[in-house]
């Protein structure tokens, strides 16, 4: 693998980053110049496609290849790089879910894949930030843009108030971790990530309570993005109102960004003192897993469910958090893609089973979908069982070496506790699956419009989820090679 | 050649996911030819294989076809791979071979069932799930193999789950196995974790180059375990009762699943492991006993029965009692080539029968048959040979191995298990021909109404028939004592034990001679005794089965009953589980979980009161659970820090 650690202003590393800019302020204009209906205008899904695909071959190239550019501010390496594509299939699977959706909820506006894009902007630098400031403005980017998104809906109340909800959270969340990150710079004299930890190293490992409240401060800030108990309130409100789309969007690229940046600033600059901080996280984790499972029990909406068990998800990734080895980074990488491809199909089919307006989002509007649309019945099932992680799914083998490495780390009571809310999550997710098979249909279901655009984007979570449960070595390679400079 | 091997497993894949996906759009002709070519596609895959096999030289005859690594962590490693060598190649070549026949024959039998499709895509995923567990090189794809035989075998013995008789007997299948199964999975993690490693040429070379000695207690436990899982799938005591209730499903379910393969893979399993029971004698003795009480028992229980379907279910299970009572004595190659032989002649059984149920509109009682010889010819004619074949009656296939059996059972074993064997030999020749002339002889007590219906099947049945029959006749003489092709070719997987040319050797210094040749003539004249008597009995003197149950009414009752076995699972197992549960449902249920949807509940309420008091949907609500996280987080890192 060549190392070519240039410190430089290089201008060509950021070039997906230009791309999914430029296609995005491309999308802005057409749409202002083209004198279509709103409805009409299908040329934004394609336009912010190419975007995407033509980011993910940039990227693809730098493949193998270590650089910092702007002078040590951003990181090109395969650990980002598995980030990146994480990101942009995201950007990408939300795109094909969303193209008839806007047009059926009447917010097929430019600026709605105009801030998709940036929003990956957004995350494509915190996974690339080598320093805290970078990782900050990623962060905020990021955050802005999926502010609007989730309030698009502008006639819906529940949307606007979702956004505004967001917003403000999101603000007040954003404060803690400035604050860290400035406690962090009085402490240490610098924002660099490297820098850090070679002046904790200066120190012997020993943090003085400045440095602590900053770390602390941080994982505030950063646990607000992952959505981890206590910071997690927001969720069910804010992704029940959102978009159905946008929820599936802020599911997994904003939780799998904020791991991004967790596990950088974690694992490089506070990875001497792994005992400061790993009983804070194992307690995060406990308390945002049992959280999640527990109220996604009584939920009646699936939309809420699955936010909940997307708080249950990040209870799951924080355990490999805890860990903090080499397999564990591998394992968080490989349950992230696995989870984007089972969440995004989960609402795919959620969006394909609702109808104008958002509605029909109860579980029990499930009932009877296997007599009805059998097909749907059973990738909805797939996904379901793949996220309660039964064999051969991807989630199980997500969920197996997350466990693993909490095991390997000697955090054999985490790993069962882990067990534990896994049994208790198949609960939930098979009584949709049971509401689907077993049950009659309590409405008449519509035919189905079932459009190539989120044909294929389920087409595609059923492969990768199927994939990454039969197949995983490869996928597993790639998430090994991507841990080799983090440390 | 051998690199094909995968492409045998993807076929019947494919074809149950194209009729699965897309078989209610197909139209019945389609959904036939996909499924029979996707199986006639793998069979003939199989033959290349087994051709490839075949030029390599004997003690290469390993071929291991590493697909990928499932999971791998630490020393496991869940490796997806392939192994052919003689054993499996043999298997491959049963499975697919019979499984297109009973394909082809499906093709009429089920032709005016309304889940056409769904029939023939699980009928694929069986044919798949069977091959991947013949094919598998560790013993955890073997597993996923086993389970998914389990499931299909559920799915399609309740097939009709409109009826409940057949949802129960799917219901009690997957139970029953479940306790096997149960038994099965710890012996693996067992084997894990003595071997280090689930790869069947890594524990099998590590068992045999003397790190254990023999009756070493921990092989021992293994292979109990592994033996209960066999004792599940193969249905033999205690756990052979869902056999014969698992006749609900349709007719060619049975003869494919419930005769032929699936219900081999015990057999197929401990053969496989050899090694590891040959470390046991403790083990092995188990395994005969159990054999050879299975065989007689369920015969005795075949003497009663009036359901066509069920004498063959129970023949099938003593029919395994064989199989296994050949691996207890260390004959494994007696063992498999009974599993062969068996696999031709009992499907042509089962498939003949099916062919008489269908001829009479459904009728499965034999009380109500009776004289069909001439109105179904073909049908009759090919079962006279697959019953002629099961009795034991030279040159026919089912004589030579049933002969070896007991021959290695008396050689190896002791006179007991071969007594026992030969008797239950003479019951099968009885029970059996008791069913062709009940059948088939006589006068027809067929159903006037039914009678008008009575037709030959149609040529897709009736081929598959025709073939079968040919194979009963001459599947006998791969393994022709002396000569036996079937021997040397399997010697590599058995070793040096298994392999019966030494037995030859040894029978000869010790008993003289002429004792094969001296069991062979005792087999015949047992089988034809038999037939003598059931002759006796049904054809020439009708009335002497009447009079013999009231002379002998309790041993009539017991057996026509059973031996009561499903009531005393009731009254031992399924009845106390019952009542526990009403208890629980009473006690726990009413009172802890209604006391707990009020407790619980309450509980829940409560907590989730709590939660709808903490989810109160105020944004300064929200921020104050961020403060007070933070706050939380601060405290901890200091006092963490002390």
């Amino acid at each position: 693998m060549p190392n070519t650690s240039i410190m430089t202003f290089n201008i060509l590393s950021i070039l997906p980053v230009l791309i999914l800019a430029g296609f995005g302020m491309m999308v802005l204009v057409v749409d202002v110049l083209s004198s279509r209906k709103m409805g009409e205008k299908n040329f934004l899904a394609y336009l912010s496609l190419i975007g995407v695909v033509i980011a993910a071959f940039l990227s693809k190239n730098f493949t193998g290849t270590t650089l910092f550019s702007f002078y040590g501010a951003y990181t090109i390496d395969n650990y980002s790089l598995f980030f990146q594509f994480v990101f942009l299939l995201c950007a990408g699977l939300t795109i094909l879910i969303s193209k008839n959706y806007v047009q059926r909820e009447n917010i097929n506006y430019g600026e709605y894949y105009t801030l998709i894009l940036f929003s990956t902007i957004g995350m494509i630098l915190m996974a690339s930030g080598a320093d805290l400031l970078n990782i900050f403005i990623g962060l905020e980017i990021m955050s802005i843009s999926i502010y609007i998104l989730v309030g698009m809906k502008r006639t819906r109340l529940t949307s606007n108030e979702a956004s505004l909800k967001y917003f403000l959270l999101g603000a007040f969340s954003t404060g803690f971790l400035l604050y860290g990150i400035a406690l962090v710079y009085g402490a240490t004299g610098t924002i660099s990530l490297r820098q850090i930890a070679v002046f904790i190293a200066g120190k012997g490992g020993v943090l003085d309570p400045l440095l602590l409240a900053g770390m602390g401060l941080i994982i505030v800030g950063i646990g607000f993005k992952i959505a981890s108990a206590p910071f997690h309130a927001w969720v069910p409100d804010v992704y029940e109102g959102a978009p159905t789309a946008i929820t599936a969007f802020m599911a997994v690229g904003p939780k799998a960004a904020g791991f991004a940046a967790f596990l950088r600033i974690f694992f490089i600059a506070f990875g001497q003192v792994h005992q400061d901080w790993e009983k804070i996280i194992w307690i995060l984790a406990v308390l945002t897993m049992t959280t999640g499972n527990i109220i996604a029990l009584i939920q009646t909406n699936i939309k809420r469910m699955l936010a909940y068990s997307s708080i249950a998800h990040a209870g799951y990734l924080l355990i490999a958090l805890v860990a903090a080895n080499n397999m564990s980074v591998s394992a968080i990488l490989f349950y992230l893609l696995a989870y984007l491809f089972m969440n995004i199909g989960a609402f795919a089919i959620v969006i394909v089973i609702s109808q104008k307006e958002d509605s029909f989002l109860k579980i029990s509007d499930f009932s009877g979908l296997a007599y009805k649309h059998p097909r749907l019945a059973i990738a909805m099932t797939l996904f379901l069982l793949s996220m309660a992680g039964i064999p051969p799914t991807a989630g199980f083998v997500g969920k197996f070496y997350i466990f693993s490495s909490a095991i390997k780390s000697g955090y054999v009571l985490l790993a069962i506790i882990g067990v534990i809310n896994s049994v208790i999550a198949v609960f939930y997710y098979l009584r949709v699956t049971v509401a689907m098979y077993m049950r009659g249909p309590e409405r008449e279901f519509q035919p189905l419009t079932l459009s190539p655009f989120i044909f294929v984007a389920i087409i595609i979570s059923i492969i990768g989820t199927i994939q990454l449960g039969i197949f995983p070595a490869k996928v597993l390679e790639i998430a090994q090679r991507s841990i080799l400079l983090l440390r | 050649m051998l690199n094909l091997v995968a492409l045998i497993l993807l076929f019947p894949l494919i074809g149950s996911a194209m009729n699965g996906l897309f078989g209610r759009r197909l139209r019945k002709e389609s959904i036939g030819y996909i499924a029979c070519g996707a199986i006639g596609l793998s069979f003939f895959i199989s033959v290349l294989v087994f051709i490839g096999l075949l030029l390599l030289p004997p003690e290469e005859r390993i071929f291991e076809k590493h697909l990928f690594s499932w999971i791998q962590s630490g020393s496991f490693n869940a490796a997806v791979g392939f192994q052919v060598d003689p054993l499996s190649s043999l298997m491959i070549l049963i499975v697919t071979g019979v499984g297109f026949l009973i394909h082809i024959y499906s093709m009429g039998y089920m032709h005016d069932d309304k889940g056409y499709h769904r029939y023939f895509s699980y009928l694929n995923l069986f044919t798949f799930s069977m091959l991947l567990l013949v094919l598998s090189n560790n013993f955890l794809l073997m597993f996923v193999g086993w389970e998914a035989v389990g499931l299909c075998s559920y799915l399609l013995i309740g097939f009709w789950f409109e009826k409940k008789s057949a949802s129960d007997a799917a219901k009690k299948a997957f139970v029953v196995n479940r306790v096997g199964d149960f038994g099965f999975a710890l012996g693996i993690m067992l084997i894990f974790l003595t071997f280090h490693s689930i790869d069947f040429t890594e524990v099998f070379n590590a068992a045999s180059h003397g790190e254990f000695a023999i009756g070493n207690i921990t092989i021992t436990l293994i292979t109990l375990l592994l033996f209960m899982g066999a004792a599940g799938k193969s249905a033999q005591i205690p756990l052979y009762t869902w056999l014969p209730d698992a006749m609900e499903g349709p007719t060619p379910v049975s003869a494919l699943i419930h005769a032929a393969t699936m219900v081999t893979a015990g057999v197929y399993m401990i053969a496989r492991c050899n090694v590891l029971y040959m470390l046991s004698p403790f083990t092995m003795t188990v395994v005969a006993s159990i054999g050879a009480t299975t065989a007689l028992f369920a015969a005795s229980i075949g003497l009663m029965q009036n359901d066509i379907k069920r004498v063959l279910a129970y023949s099938t299970i003593s029919q395994l009692g064989y199989m296994f009572l050949a691996c207890g004595v260390g004959a494994f190659t007696a063992g498999i080539f009974h599993l062969m032989t068996h696999a031709f002649f009992k499907a042509l059984l089962f498939l003949g029968s099916g062919s008489v149920i269908h001829a009479l509109s459904g009728e499965q009682d034999m009380r109500k048959m009776g004289g069909l010889k001439n109105h179904i010819p073909i049908t009759y004619k090919t079962f006279l040979i697959g019953t002629v074949a099961i009795a034991g009656i030279p040159p026919f296939a089912g004589f030579f191995s049933k002969d070896e059996i007991l021959l290695e059972a008396f050689v190896r074993g002791n006179v007991i298990y071969w007594s026992i064997g030969a008797f239950a030999a003479f019951l099968t020749a009885f029970y059996m021909f008791r069913l062709l002339f009940m059948t088939f002889h006589g006068e027809s007590r067929v159903d006037p109404h039914v009678k008008e219906h009575l037709h030959e099947s149609p040529r897709n049945m009736t081929i598959p028939l025709i073939i079968l029959a040919g194979l009963s006749i001459i599947g006998g003489f791969w393994g022709l004592p002396g000569a036996s092709a079937l021997n040397h070719f399997l010697s590599p997987v058995f070793g040096g034990h298994g392999h019966n040319e030494m037995h030859g050797v040894e029978a000869g210094a010790h008993h003289g001679i002429g004792l094969p040749s001296l069991m062979m003539v005792v087999s015949t004249l047992i089988a034809i005794g038999g037939i003598w008597l059931a002759y006796q009995m049904y054809v020439k003197k009708q009335e002497l089965p009447k009079k013999l149950a009231e002379r002998f009414a309790l041993p009539y009752r017991i057996l026509y009953n059973k031996y009561y076995v499903d009531e005393i699972y009731d009254a031992i197992f399924v009845n106390p589980v019952k009542k526990i549960s009403v208890q629980l449902w009473k006690k726990v249920d009413a009172m802890m979980i209604d006391g707990s949807v009020n407790g619980v509940a309450r509980f829940v309420t409560g907590t989730s009161n709590i939660f709808r008091f903490l989810q109160t949907g105020y944004v300064r609500n929200y921020a104050f659970y961020i403060v007070v996280g933070c706050i939380f987080i601060l405290i901890l890192t200091t006092w963490l820090n002390k």
